[in-house]
C-alpha cells in the first residue's frame, strides 16, 4: 500500500508571449500586459501533468496549485482543478507586487512551509522572464533537494522518486529522497485536456474575494456548503511573512537599462553547389569565427 | 491551437435554439438531479453554460489533437495481430484524448455515469469530429450504441454496460453478413441457448463491421431454430474480454481508413440478451439504424465543413492570371454554393436533431410516468417528424457532402488530385456517406411515404405561417411557388395509381421536399440574423431551378416511359 502524498504545483498566469502582436511592449519598454491574453504557464502545465501522473500512481494522493499573483491568476487555478487538481491556493496581496525571483520564491516558500508537501512541482520556466530561478530557490529556502529538467517519473516509492532529466546532450535518470523540489521540462509529457465532468463540477470554484462580487445569491450558498468549490486565497499575514523581503524591498533585481532589439535580417544568398561558391562561403563563416 | 467549436460560428447559432429552453428542462427533468451529482446544471442558464464549455473542450480536442493525427492515421491504417485490431498510433492518441477529456457517455443518465447532454451537443460533437477525422468519427461516435442499451435493455445489463461505455470503452454494432447487407432480415449468425453454462451462445460470421473489435458489441443474430425471418432475430451484447470473437480481416478501403472494417468470426461467443427476443431486427435494429443515420448526417455535415474550409483557403491562396483564383467568378460561384448547402445541411441536421431529441426523450419520460395527454400528442408529432426528417437529413446531407468535397477538390486543380493536400482525404472518406447506414437510394424508400401521406407538405406549410420581415418577403413567395410546383407533382404522380411509377419519380419527389424544407430553414435563419441573407436568397434559386427541374421531368413522363428504363434488363 503507498502512502497518499501531498503534492504541490507552482504555476503562473504569464503574459502570451508566443503570439505577439505591434502592441505587446510598451514605449518604455515593458511589456504592455493589457494586450496579451493571461495564459497558464506552458512549463507549469507540463509540472502539473506530472503531479497528476503521481497522483495516478498513487491513488489518494492529492494535488493542489499554488500560484502568486494578482487576483484574476485564480483563473489558472481553476483551469488545473478541470484538469485533474483537487484544489488550489492564491497568494495574493499588494505587498507581493513588483517581486523578483527572490522575493517569489520567499513568499511561495513561505505558503509551501503553510502547506507542507511531500513533492512540490513547477515548471522550469515561465515563458514572461525566462530566468528558470524561482523552483530552485524555493528548494534551497526549504532545505530541500531538488531534480530540475525532469522528464518522466520512472517510479516512486514512501522514500524516493527516480526520475528522468533532460540535459543538453542525454538523458540522466536520478533517485532523490521525499520531500522534494522538481522542476519539469517543456519536453515532458503534454498535459492531459480539460476534463467534461469536472469542467462542470468545478466551474463555480472561487476564491472569497470573487465570490463576494458575485451577485447571485443561489451561487454564493452553493459555494459555502460545497468545500471544493472554495479556492484558497491568502495575504502575507496568512502566510507569516516579513514584509521587508517581499516585493519590492525584498527584491535587488535592479532594471539597469532596457533596449529593444529589432532583428535585422539581412537578406538571404543564393548559392549554387559548385565547389567555388562553397569555398566562398566556408571562407566567408571562417573569417566571421561562426566555424574553426 | 484551433478550436472547431469556437471558430464556427454557425454551429454556436444552432446551439442556441429558442426550442433549448424546452428540450433542456425535458433532459433534466426539471433539474432533478442538481443536489445528487455535484456536475447536474440547476436551471436552465447553467445547462447551457455546461453545454457550452463541454463543445469547447470537445473543439480544443478536435483542433489540436485529432485533426493533426488525420493524415498519419490515414497512411497507416489498423492493422490485424494475433486476431484483433490494433488502431493506428494516431487512432490510439486520439482515443486517449478524448478520454482524458471525459467525452464518453455523453448521452447517457448520470447514474451511469454519463455526461447527460441533450443529443443536439452529441450531434454537435460528432459533426466537429467528423470534419477533424471522419473515419475516427466512426469509433468515436459508435458510444451511441449505448443509447439502444439504454432504451431496451434491463436495468442489470444496463448497470453492467453502461458505466464502461462512459469511462471510455469503444462500442460496435454487429448486423451485416455476407449474405444480409441492405436485406437484414437474412441474418444467419446463430444464437443458441446453453442450458448447462447459463448462457447465450453466438457462432458464425458478421462482415464489414465498423470498430468490430471493439470493448462492447451489440449482435443481431438468430434466436429461433428453423425461422428465416425478420421475427427470428434477437439482439445480444457481446463483451470482447470474453474472447470468443476473432478478427479475420479489416477491408482495404477507398477512405475512412482509420476506421477498422472487420469481418468477426463468432465461436461459441457469450452473450447477454438484449431487450425481449425476436425484436432485434424489428425494434432494436430499427431504433439503432436511425440514430446511425442522425450521425451520418453529423458526419456529412463535418465533412462538408471541412471540404468548404479547405477550398476557401487554398482559393485565396493560389494565384493565376496575377490574382487569387477566387477572385474569378467561376470560383466564387463555386464556394457561395458550396456555403449555402453547407449551411443548409447544417440548419437540416439540427432540426432533425430537435424532433429525434424531442420524441426520444419523452419516450423515457413515459417509462417513468405516466404522460399528460398533451405530452402524447407533442410525442406522436415529434416521433412522425423524426421519422420523416432523418431519411432526408441523411439523404441531402450525404449527397451535399459529396458535391463539396467533389468541388472543393475541383477548385484545387491537379493539386487537388495528388496526395499534397488534405482534400484528397475528405474526397475519399465523403464517399462512403451516401453509401452506409442505408444508401440515398434506401433514403428514398424509407422518405417516399411521407411524401405520398403528406407529412413533409404539412411541415413545409408550418414552416410557410412564418413572417418573414422586409425584403425576405420575396424569398417567402419564391418558397411559396416552389411548394405548389411540389403538390402539383406529387399530384400527378400519385394519381395515377400506380406504385411503380411513385417509386420511379420517388426520388425527384423527395428531393423537391427536401430542397423546399432547406430553404425554409435557411430563410427563418436569415430572418433572424442577417448573416444568414446570402445563404437564403443563393440556396432557395438553387432548389427553386432544381425543383423546375423535377416539375419538368414529372410532368412531361408517361406511364410508358418506366418500360424504356426497363430494357436495360435485357442487355448482359
Amino acid at each position: 500500500m503507498k502512502k497518499a502524498l501531498k503534492i504541490v504545483v507552482l504555476a503562473k498566469q504569464v503574459p502570451d508571449t508566443r503570439n505577439v502582436g505591434k502592441d505587446a511592449m510598451k514605449e518604455d519598454g515593458t511589456v504592455n500586459r493589457a494586450a496579451l491574453p493571461a495564459i497558464f504557464n506552458p512549463e507549469d502545465l507540463n509540472a502539473l501533468e506530472q503531479a497528476l501522473v503521481i497522483k495516478d500512481m498513487n491513488p489518494g494522493s492529492t494535488v493542489q496549485v499554488l500560484t502568486m499573483g494578482p487576483p484574476r491568476a485564480a483563473d489558472i487555478l481553476r483551469d488545473a482543478m478541470f484538469r485533474g487538481a483537487d484544489g488550489g491556493v492564491l497568494l495574493t496581496d499588494r505587498k507581493f507586487a513588483g517581486a523578483d525571483t527572490l522575493a517569489t520564491s520567499y513568499a511561495l516558500s513561505r505558503a509551501l512551509v503553510k502547506l507542507q508537501p511531500d513533492i512540490i512541482v513547477a515548471g522550469r520556466q515561465a515563458i514572461d522572464g525566462d530566468t528558470a530561478q524561482v523552483g530552485p530557490q524555493v528548494a534551497e529556502k526549504l532545505g530541500l533537494p531538488q531534480v530540475t529538467y525532469a522528464e518522466e517519473i520512472v517510479s516512486l516509492d514512501e522514500n524516493q522518486i527516480v526520475i528522468k532529466r533532460r540535459l543538453e546532450h542525454g538523458v540522466e535518470t536520478v533517485s532523490c529522497p521525499l520531500p522534494m523540489v522538481m522542476t519539469v521540462n517543456g519536453s515532458a509529457a503534454e498535459c492531459r485536456p480539460q476534463h467534461a465532468k469536472r469542467v462542470m463540477k468545478y466551474k463555480n470554484a472561487k476564491t472569497p474575494s470573487e465570490l463576494q462580487a458575485v451577485d447571485n445569491d443561489y451561487l454564493r450558498v452553493q459555494c459555502n456548503c460545497k468545500e471544493y468549490l472554495n479556492i484558497g486565497e491568502w495575504s502575507v499575514a496568512d502566510v507569516d511573512a516579513d514584509d521587508n523581503q517581499l516585493g519590492m524591498s525584498g527584491s535587488p533585481t535592479k532594471v539597469k537599462k532596457i533596449e529593444n532589439v529589432v532583428f535585422q535580417a539581412k537578406e538571404a544568398k543564393r548559392l549554387t553547389s559548385a565547389d567555388a561558391d562553397i569555398d566562398g562561403l566556408m571562407a566567408e563563416l571562417i573569417a566571421s569565427h561562426t566555424l574553426g | 491551437m484551433a478550436n472547431f467549436f469556437l471558430d464556427n460560428k454557425d454551429l454556436q447559432y444552432h446551439l442556441e435554439h429558442p426550442l433549448m429552453k424546452k428540450l433542456v428542462e425535458l433532459q433534466e427533468r426539471g433539474f432533478a438531479e442538481k443536489d445528487l451529482y455535484d456536475y447536474a446544471p440547476v436551471d436552465f442558464e447553467d445547462a447551457m453554460d455546461n453545454y457550452r464549455r463541454v463543445l469547447t473542450i470537445t473543439g480544443e480536442v478536435c483542433g489540436d489533437v485529432i485533426a493533426p493525427n488525420a493524415e498519419g492515421v490515414d497512411e497507416e491504417g489498423p492493422k490485424v495481430v494475433n486476431d484483433h485490431v490494433v488502431y493506428a498510433p494516431g487512432t490510439a492518441k486520439n482515443i486517449e484524448a478524448v478520454t482524458k477529456a471525459g467525452l464518453f457517455g455523453m448521452t447517457l443518465p448520470r447514474k451511469y455515469e454519463g455526461l447527460n447532454l441533450p443529443l443536439i451537443c452529441f450531434v454537435m460533437a460528432n459533426e466537429m469530429v467528423a470534419r477533424a477525422d471522419a473515419g475516427f468519427e466512426n469509433i468515436w461516435g459508435l458510444q451511441d450504441c449505448a443509447e439502444t442499451l439504454n432504451e431496451f435493455a434491463s436495468e442489470e445489463l444496463k448497470a453492467e454496460f453502461l458505466p464502461r461505455v462512459s469511462r471510455g470503452e469503444t462500442c460496435a454494432m454487429d448486423l451485416t453478413e455476407p449474405d444480409a447487407g441492405s436485406d437484414l432480415q437474412a441474418v444467419m449468425l446463430k444464437a443458441t441457448w446453453d442450458e448447462a453454462k447459463g448462457t447465450w451462445l453466438l457462432n458464425g460470421v458478421k462482415r464489414f463491421i465498423t470498430n468490430g473489435d471493439g470493448d462492447i458489441s451489440l449482435v443481431l443474430a438468430r434466436s429461433e431454430e428453423g425461422t428465416t425471418d425478420a421475427r427470428g432475430l434477437s439482439m445480444f451484447v457481446y463483451d470482447k474480454r470474453d474472447n470468443a470473437v476473432k478478427v479475420r480481416r479489416i477491408e482495404h478501403k477507398l477512405g475512412i481508413k482509420g476506421s477498422p472494417t472487420c469481418e468477426l468470426v463468432f465461436t461459441n461467443a457469450p452473450a447477454k440478451l438484449v431487450g425481449d427476443r425476436k425484436m432485434g431486427l424489428i425494434k432494436y435494429v430499427m431504433s439503432l439504424m436511425n440514430a446511425a443515420r442522425l450521425g451520418i448526417g453529423a458526419q456529412s455535415t463535418g465533412l462538408s465543413e471541412a471540404a468548404y474550409r479547405e477550398a476557401l483557403k487554398y482559393a485565396h491562396e493560389r494565384e493565376q492570371f496575377g490574382k487569387p483564383i477566387i477572385e474569378f467568378p467561376a470560383v466564387f460561384e463555386m464556394l457561395t454554393n458550396m456555403k449555402a448547402k453547407l449551411q443548409a445541411s447544417r440548419a437540416m441536421l439540427y432540426e432533425t436533431t430537435r424532433f429525434v431529441q424531442l420524441y426520444k426523450t419523452y419516450t423515457h419520460i413515459s417509462h417513468e410516468r405516466k404522460l399528460e395527454p398533451e405530452e402524447r400528442a407533442e410525442m406522436k408529432t415529434y416521433t412522425r417528424l423524426a421519422d420523416a426528417f432523418t431519411p432526408l437529413l441523411k439523404l441531402m446531407s450525404s449527397e451535399y457532402c459529396n458535391q463539396l468535397a467533389y468541388d472543393a477538390l475541383q477548385i484545387h486543380g491537379g493539386s487537388g488530385y495528388m496526395h499534397d493536400y488534405p482534400i484528397q482525404r475528405i474526397y475519399r472518406d465523403a464517399r462512403i456517406t451516401n453509401i452506409y447506414e442505408g444508401t440515398s437510394q434506401l433514403q428514398v424508400v424509407a422518405a417516399i411515404r411521407h411524401v405520398t401521406t403528406g407529412t413533409y407538405l404539412s411541415q413545409i406549410m408550418e414552416y410557410e405561417k412564418a413572417e418573414c420581415p422586409g425584403d425576405l418577403d420575396q424569398i417567402h413567395k419564391r418558397l411559396v411557388a416552389m411548394r405548389e410546383e411540389y403538390e402539383k407533382a406529387v399530384e400527378k404522380v400519385v394519381s395515377a395509381g400506380d406504385n411503380e411509377l411513385i417509386d420511379f419519380h420517388a426520388r425527384r419527389m423527395v428531393e423537391m421536399a427536401g430542397h423546399i424544407i432547406l430553404s425554409h430553414l435557411l430563410l427563418r435563419q436569415a430572418a433572424d440574423l442577417e448573416e444568414y441573407r446570402t445563404s437564403a436568397i443563393v440556396y432557395s434559386k438553387y432548389g427553386e431551378a432544381q425543383i423546375k427541374a423535377a416539375a419538368e421531368y414529372i410532368a412531361n413522363s408517361c406511364n410508358g416511359d418506366i418500360d424504356l428504363f426497363k430494357q436495360v434488363l435485357d442487355e448482359h
